[in-house]
């Protein structure tokens, strides 16, 4: 699964995003992190409600600007790009698919404006005709068709709408997308068809995805690598089978205990493990475990981490 | 297939379980599923737009509707009247001052041309017969004081009135919208900055600014306008800026900030279409405030000056003569109050249909 040969198209390094800098009511949503994402793979970020998934991802999208550290994007900072021109030619590489398929559709456009608005802007069609063209291709892209295009969002269910959002993400043809919990709104049964689509669509155009959810199990089953996330900070990053099978970090630990199983005889047994949060010693900093495996903390709590996750992989 | 078949089934059940013998097997055909795909995917009901949508429910709203066509009507007499009534609403004619209202056929008294005689025992006469008015001249609503048809007078104020109706509805929609557009969109240190200057001109009393004003410009509709140009926009910018606020953090504004689009069209293609209903509420209900600011103005002669028209010198010349020649009063009244009660109403019923989440 690890493939160190293969680009990294998104690296973040010491990424910071602070809300009211200065302030009283300072808020430090991203604190220092650092990972990369290798092109063509899919990267989980997990973590409980505001513990800063989503910033990372909108920082790295350029929603914000970020307070400090370094977003290489194929090998430019796009933290530090200010011209439109820039931004303008990340914008096409880069897209977002949001979580709330009810919000994230203008109610007073139709489908076809919503989807045609990163074309209009960056590729413009020669005539209405081809403009409808290019719509319909995406539509299909989907799973929807042409007689959707004249409709408006409110008529449609949410797993329609999330597809038209992916429409809209996907007509820019970017390289790479953040994925907001596109899933967390939408009802189980639908949550595998979006799921479907969003890797095969990763097959068929070639893309890079920063996969932001809540649910340890729909992540594990999407994602290449996993983040773990906790106030802020990454506190441990490796590839998925590795953190679903052996996460050593007690934060890790615990959102693992709380995944529910459709067995009532594991669901009999299954003991939540509470997270008490400890405060990280000076010198913490994400440390290897194992290859590729990497946990927060500081060089003592390392060995004992490493101790923990080999006597796992034995037994 | 199977599905099919077990839908004939069940029909066929229940032609035999519950007793309804009419039912045969063969009156039901197999359901066609030909594109499970397309089916699923598929929408049938009818397409309706924003505009199509208010509009439905705004029919059934008898209060905003009747409201409308009476401001349709009054609108329509007020401004054909320039080519279809054209009587000069100042000329005078002293011969035939202060008649009551006359109208050809017309027996109900009031309307007739009588009045209760001054001078003797409250019997009614016939005015026009008394001041000896030609046979064949009708004063609809009769004259004042000076013998100036009030039917002329009143649409010439009527006119005043909707010209600061649309003013009114003009200045909300350019500085008002923009203003909190601006503000809302651009947010921090430009929105205090913006914020605090709204604040200083809303802390003036809007009759300061005119007084202020008069101090330079002579008393008339080009002051009463230069003075709702300074205050009469900020109700609307506060409210814009808040609903501006409130949609530039949606994911769809979000979306359109990640696909690059400039702010300016932000602001026109994805926030204003959606505060529309808002916005133009406001907007219906500052143009009954600027209709009655204008009367109140010109009532207490700060406003249009006689013998120019408008509702409010109307008002103030009949209030007068009340008690002996009631109608010089009611005129005026009946159409300012009919003209607000209608605005209100129709904003009312506006509100409701382009939010319908909010009437509760």
């Amino acid at each position: 699964m690890l493939n160190t040969n293969r680009k990294k198209l998104l690296e973040v390094d010491g990424l910071k995003q602070y809300f009211n800098k200065g302030q009283k009511t300072e808020v430090r949503a991203v604190d220092d992190i650092s990972f990369y994402i290798e092109e063509g793979e899919t990267f989980g970020l997990v973590g409980e409600s505001g513990c800063g998934k989503s910033t990372t991802g909108r920082s790295i999208i350029r929603l914000y600007t970020p307070t400090a550290g370094r977003i290489l994007f194929d090998g430019e900072d796009i933290a530090r790009i200010r011209s439109r021109a820039e931004i303008l030619r990340f914008r096409r590489d880069a897209q977002m698919i949001f979580q709330d398929p009810y919000a994230s559709l203008n109610p007073r456009m139709k489908v076809k404006d919503i989807v045609a608005e990163g074309i209009d802007l960056h590729d413009p069609a020669k005539n209405a005709r081809e403009r409808d063209e290019r719509v319909y291709r995406m539509l299909e892209l989907v799973g929807l068709d042409e007689s959707h295009a004249d409709r408006y969002p409110h008529e449609f269910s949410g797993g329609q709408r999330q597809r038209i959002g992916i429409a809209r993400a996907l007509a820019l043809k970017p390289r790479f997308i953040v994925c907001d919990e596109p899933i967390s709104a939408l009802d189980v049964s639908i949550q595998a068809q979006v799921v479907n689509l969003l890797q095969d669509l990763q097959k068929s155009q070639n893309l890079t995805y920063l996969f932001i959810a809540h649910d340890l199990s729909m992540v594990k089953f999407i994602s290449d690598r996993i983040g773990v996330m906790y106030y802020g900070k990454l506190v441990e990053v490796g590839p998925s089978e590795e953190i679903y099978n052996y996460g050593v970090h007690p934060y890790t630990e615990s959102l693992l205990s709380a995944i529910p199983l459709p067995d009532p005889e594991y669901e009999r047994s299954r003991k939540r493990i509470a997270y008490i949060p400890q405060p990280p010693g000076a010198d913490a900093k994400l440390r290897a475990v194992a290859p590729g495996h990497f946990v927060y903390c500081t060089e003592a709590e390392a060995t004992a981490y490493q101790e923990k996750r080999n006597k796992r992989v034995c037994s | 297939m199977k599905d099919d078949r077990s839908i004939v089934d069940i029909d066929a059940n229940n032609g035999t379980g519950v007793g309804t013998a009419s039912a045969d097997p063969h009156d039901f055909s197999p359901l066609k599923l030909e594109n499970a795909a397309y089916e699923r995917e598929k929408n049938e009901s009818p397409s309706l737009n924003f505009m199509q949508d208010s509009w439905r429910r705004i029919r059934k709203n008898r209060s905003a509707l009747i409201s409308m066509v009476v401001l349709v009507l009054l609108i329509g007499v007020a401004f054909t009247s320039i080519w279809l009534f054209p009587h000069d609403p100042n000329r005078q004619n002293l011969a035939h001052s202060n008649l009551p209202p006359k109208i050809p056929g017309v027996t109900v008294r009031g309307f007739d041309g009588t009045a209760a005689d001054n001078s003797g025992g409250g019997a009614f006469i016939d005015k026009y017969a008394a001041e000896g008015v030609p046979e064949g001249v009708y004063y609809y609503l009769g004259t004042d004081n000076l013998g100036r048809d009030l039917l002329a007078r009143l649409l010439g104020g009527m006119r005043v009135s909707l010209l600061i109706a649309f003013v009114a509805a003009f200045l909300d929609l350019t500085i008002g919208v923009t203003y909190g557009l601006v503000s809302g969109l651009f947010g921090e240190r430009v929105d205090s900055v913006m914020q605090r200057i709204l604040e200083v001109l809303a802390g003036i009393p809007n009759l300061v600014v005119l007084i202020l004003m008069l101090t330079i410009f002579k008393p008339g509709i080009f002051t009463i306008i230069l003075a709702m140009i300074v205050t009469g926009w900020i109700s609307m910018a506060r409210i814009v800026r808040a609903q501006t606020m409130k949609l530039k953090n949606q994911e769809y504004v979000l979306a359109a900030v990640t696909l690059g689009q400039s702010k300016a069209v932000i602001a026109a293609k994805h926030i204003l279409p959606n505060i529309s209903g808002v916005v133009i509420v406001q907007m219906m209900f500052s143009i009954p405030q600027a209709i009655f600011f204008e009367a109140f103005l010109s009532f207490i002669g700060l406003g249009l000056r006689p013998p120019e028209a408008s509702l409010g010198t109307l008002l103030n010349e009949g209030y007068k003569a009340f008690r002996v020649l009631p109608y010089q009063m009611w005129v005026p009244t009946v159409t300012l109050s009919v003209l607000m009660i209608s605005f209100n109403l129709l904003a009312d019923g506006l509100r409701d249909a382009f939010d319908p989440k909010m009437k509760e």
